[in-house]
């Protein structure tokens, strides 16, 4: 963004390295660029894809009325300014999305939104479907992120049970 | 990359080159830099030591003051890459310092709202002598003022006055512990003001030294003042280790002129350092040994809490007399004009330069505390005795070259002392008092700095030098040129030039710290659950637009990538509206800006994740305005916008606000 080289110093160091030095001490912080699942977003099947973050396995029992209403408070705080239960707004409406996605997923992608939006083909998809309006990161932890995860399986619960 | 041949470049070393020929035929020509003189090294060397890569981190945080234009410019060492300009005394428009309702108040002084000022001193907070990177500390030399900028967010986060003084030069270096910062006059004044004639100088003119005292939340108070002759008080260190309890001020104008300095006020041999003890400062003060002058000043405080400023307005200071107060301060004879005062890492020595004279001389403490003993006087000033020169005297660097300035120190009991005239910086032993090397500078620099190279434990690695004058070193860009910082490399023998590098403002001072230091005390993000600005907005549905008569409030928040609300009508002309923006992010360097048209007396707002700050607008004319985000936030920045209607207060139009209603 801001960030400018003097590309003729770079080159000129650079190439000192290479002349005189075995090793390169390069940037330590160049991330390998992942490369994606194999499995497409439109092929596999959606709930198999659990996600890229801290979240590797979700035990579901019946729904937890209380921590559903943490979740519901939560949500009317932190994720109104870009979601809609019942429609979509920046981002896709959430109704559903406990029978779209695997849990893990959910929560992987509340948690580490930066990195879902970059490999993970179906947030991929979804970015762009919302025109490019990327997940913000609101750093929540992972029990308000368990919490979350709750009042929309309370969502979809009582929305099939209607 | 021509060869150049700089005025004061004494000789072409012939330069080792040769193994490296790929880089070397790159260069063009291994002569072709500029660094003259003995310490010389080849571009490819120094460019090798001062590169810092893609994604790696400097190894030093350097703060240098922004002269006159009243901000602190923060570098990294050793790449010289300038990375932040933090304002202090000055409104800055980049992200509305001093133009957002919060941050007004820290400009607020009793002349009123002065949104400019001349900062010459950046400081570091110390414990036990070692800079701990809690705050810097730095001061404002034309309307008296002392601020303190958080290292955790590096803001301005308290601005104090100081009563009673002119043109805070002295100002501001911290005790041991940082219990207090000293703010010493360098002109001399009516106490209390008053209208005088300017010939009854020496009748009505005073010099205060003022104390301020640091709480360990860091707020900042103006414990007492002492007053002393009308001289003007140039420079101040505090002592360190043995010397703790001790601040010594130079002082030039002992002849007490008033008109035409440069030959009035050098009319004698030696002017003086003041020592003063602030241990029995405070005793004093607490045996009530003070007097209550009058003085009105400001403090202003920044409440990260409410993320707002307020101003505190303090009357009267307690001020104490030398001459009643016995073993408070004493004069030491300096050479002619002293500059700088600098007191090395053990605590012993306190290194005087007379800019007028061509030798440093080093006083000793434990000589000083043995002449007061031994009452070893030569006579007195104004109550205050002046001890015995030769009594007090540790050595004499007769260091060949003109105009001494600043000394700092490395960790091997070396001293490094920057020399105007001559240009050069010049190393020399403490203890031997011989030269060891010197080294030219372009051109004439004022202070230099080691980082920690005033404290106990300096990281001597390396030095700064700050000058003042740069023709022909740069580009030109017409009559006004930058100034110029120059790194040397002094972990060896001989000092090496590395780098010179274009400085913002006037910078006089400059302090450093390792990043190791600072990086984990550094806030990513504001909480939004602890912001208690009075008009926070937490969650977009608590958005609102509020009428009182003919003021309106804003309630808006910001996230990626847009506003609530971002339709408004029912603004009138004549009304005033104050935008309360809310940056709803939690995330690091999720930062979003707040602009719109026809902002006559204010900036834009720049709001980090989880602020809150409001911009007053006065609309002038009736229309539909735009409003935008000013950061380049995410990829639908360009669509982060709304609109205010205004209308004529003959109109009839309901007060509405919305987002997202089509
Ligand atoms: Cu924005």
């Amino acid at each position: 963004m801001k960030k400018k080289l003097n590309t003729l110093l770079f080159l000129i160091v650079g190439l000192w390295f290479i002349g005189c030095h075995s090793s390169n001490p390069a940037s330590q912080q160049a991330t390998e660029n992942v490369t994606a699942p194999a499995a497409s977003a439109s092929t596999a099947n959606p709930l198999d894809d659990k996600g890229i973050g801290p979240v590797q396995s979700v035990q579901l029992g019946a729904i937890q009325p209380e921590l559903a209403k943490k979740g519901e408070t939560i949500f009317n705080e932190k994720c109104t300014a870009c979601h809609r239960i019942d429609s979509r707004y920046i981002g896709p409406a959430l109704k559903g999305v406990t029978r779209r996605q695997a849990p893990e997923w959910i929560m992987n992608m509340i948690l580490n939104p930066d990195v879902m939006i970059q490999q993970d083909p179906i947030a991929k998809q979804l970015v762009g479907e919302s025109n490019g309006a990327v997940m913000a990161n609101l750093h929540l932890s992972e029990d308000e992120a368990r919490a979350l995860l709750e009042y929309l399986r309370s969502v979809d619960d009582s929305s099939s049970s209607k | 990359m021509k060869p150049k041949i700089f005025p004061q470049q004494k000789q072409l070393i012939p330069l080792f080159c040769g193994i490296i020929t790929i880089a070397g035929l790159l260069l063009s020509s291994c002569n072709s830099h500029s660094s003259g003189g003995q310490g010389a090294i080849s571009a490819q060397e120094a460019a090798q030591q001062v590169y810092v890569a893609p994604g790696q981190y400097d190894e030093f945080y350097a703060f240098m003051s922004g002269g006159y234009n009243g901000q602190v410019s923060v570098y990294g060492l050793p790449s010289g890459r300038l990375f932040k300009i933090i304002p202090v005394f000055s409104q800055n428009p980049e992200n509305g310092y001093g133009y957002s309702e919060e941050t007004k108040p820290l400009l607020m002084t009793s002349y009123g709202f002065i949104p400019w000022d001349d900062a010459h001193h950046p400081e570091l907070s110390q414990t036990d002598g070692i800079p701990d990177g809690r705050w810097l500390f730095i001061n404002a030399n034309n309307t008296p003022r002392v601020a303190r900028i958080d290292l955790k967010t590096f803001e301005t986060v308290e601005t104090i006055e100081i009563p009673n003084s002119a043109g805070n030069h002295s100002s501001p270096f911290v005790t041991e512990n940082t219990e207090y910062v000293v703010a010493g006059t360098r002109f001399s004044v009516p106490i209390p003001q008053k209208d005088v004639p300017i010939a009854s100088y020496k009748q009505n003119f005073g010099g205060v030294l003022s104390f301020i005292k640091v709480a360990p939340s860091g707020d900042m108070d103006l414990a007492f003042q002492v007053m002393m002759p009308g001289f003007d008080y140039d420079l101040a260190h505090a002592g360190k280790g043995k010397s703790k309890d001790w601040v010594f001020f130079t002082c030039y104008n002992s002849e007490e002129a008033h008109t035409l300095l440069e030959v009035n006020a050098s009319q004698r041999d030696k002017d003086f350092v003041a020592a003063i003890n602030w241990k029995k400062a405070e005793e004093y003060v607490q045996q009530g040994k003070y007097h209550e002058f009058p003085g009105t000043y400001y403090d202003n405080r920044f409440d990260t809490s409410t993320q707002t400023a307020h101003s505190y307005v303090h009357q009267g200071v307690k001020v104490l007399i030398p001459s009643e107060c016995p073993g408070l301060v004493y004069f030491i004879p300096a050479p002619k004009s002293p500059h700088g005062v600098d007191v090395d890492p053990s605590g012993n020595y306190i290194v005087a330069n007379g800019k007028l004279s061509a030798d440093l001389s080093v006083f000793s403490f434990d000589k000083i505390q043995q002449a007061i003993q031994q009452k070893q006087f030569d006579g007195e000033v104004n109550g205050i005795p002046v001890l015995k020169f030769d009594a007090v005297l540790a050595g004499i660097v007769k260091s060949g070259g003109l105009g001494p300035l600043h000394t700092e120190f490395d960790d091997k009991g070396n001293a490094y002392t920057t020399f105007f005239i001559s240009s050069e910086v010049v190393k020399w032993k403490l203890g031997t008092w011989q030269v060891e090397d010197r080294q030219p500078t372009f051109y004439s620099p004022g202070h230099l700095m080691i980082p920690g190279g005033d404290s106990r434990k300096p990281w001597g690695k390396y030095l700064v030098a700050l000058n003042k004058i740069t023709k022909d070193r740069y580009l030109p860009t017409g009559p006004e040129l930058c100034q110029s910082a120059q790194l040397f490399d002094i972990s060896g023998d001989k000092m090496k030039l590395l780098l010179d590098f274009p400085t913002v403002g006037e910078p006089h001072y400059a302090q450093a710290i390792p990043a190791s230091i600072l990086m984990p005390r550094s806030d990513k993000i504001y909480q939004l659950a602890s912001n208690h600005n009075p008009y926070v907005t937490r969650t977009e549905k608590d958005a609102k637009v509020v009428r009182k008569g003919k003021r309106v409030d804003v309630y808006m928040t910001e996230i990626r990538s847009h506003f609530v609300p971002d339709n408004i009508e029912g603004i009138y002309l004549g009304d005033t509206v104050y935008f309360h923006v809310t940056n709803l992010e939690q995330d690091w360097d999720a930062a979003h800006g707040f602009a719109v048209e026809g902002n006559r007396e204010n900036a834009e707002l720049l709001l980090m994740p989880g602020q809150t700050k409001t911009l007053k607008w006065v609309p002038v004319r009736v229309g539909v305005f735009p409003f935008y985000c000013t950061d380049f936030c995410s990829a639908l920045h360009q669509e982060m916008q709304g609109y205010v209607r205004v209308s004529s207060p003959n109109d009839n139009v309901a007060l509405t606000w919305s987002t997202g209603k089509e």
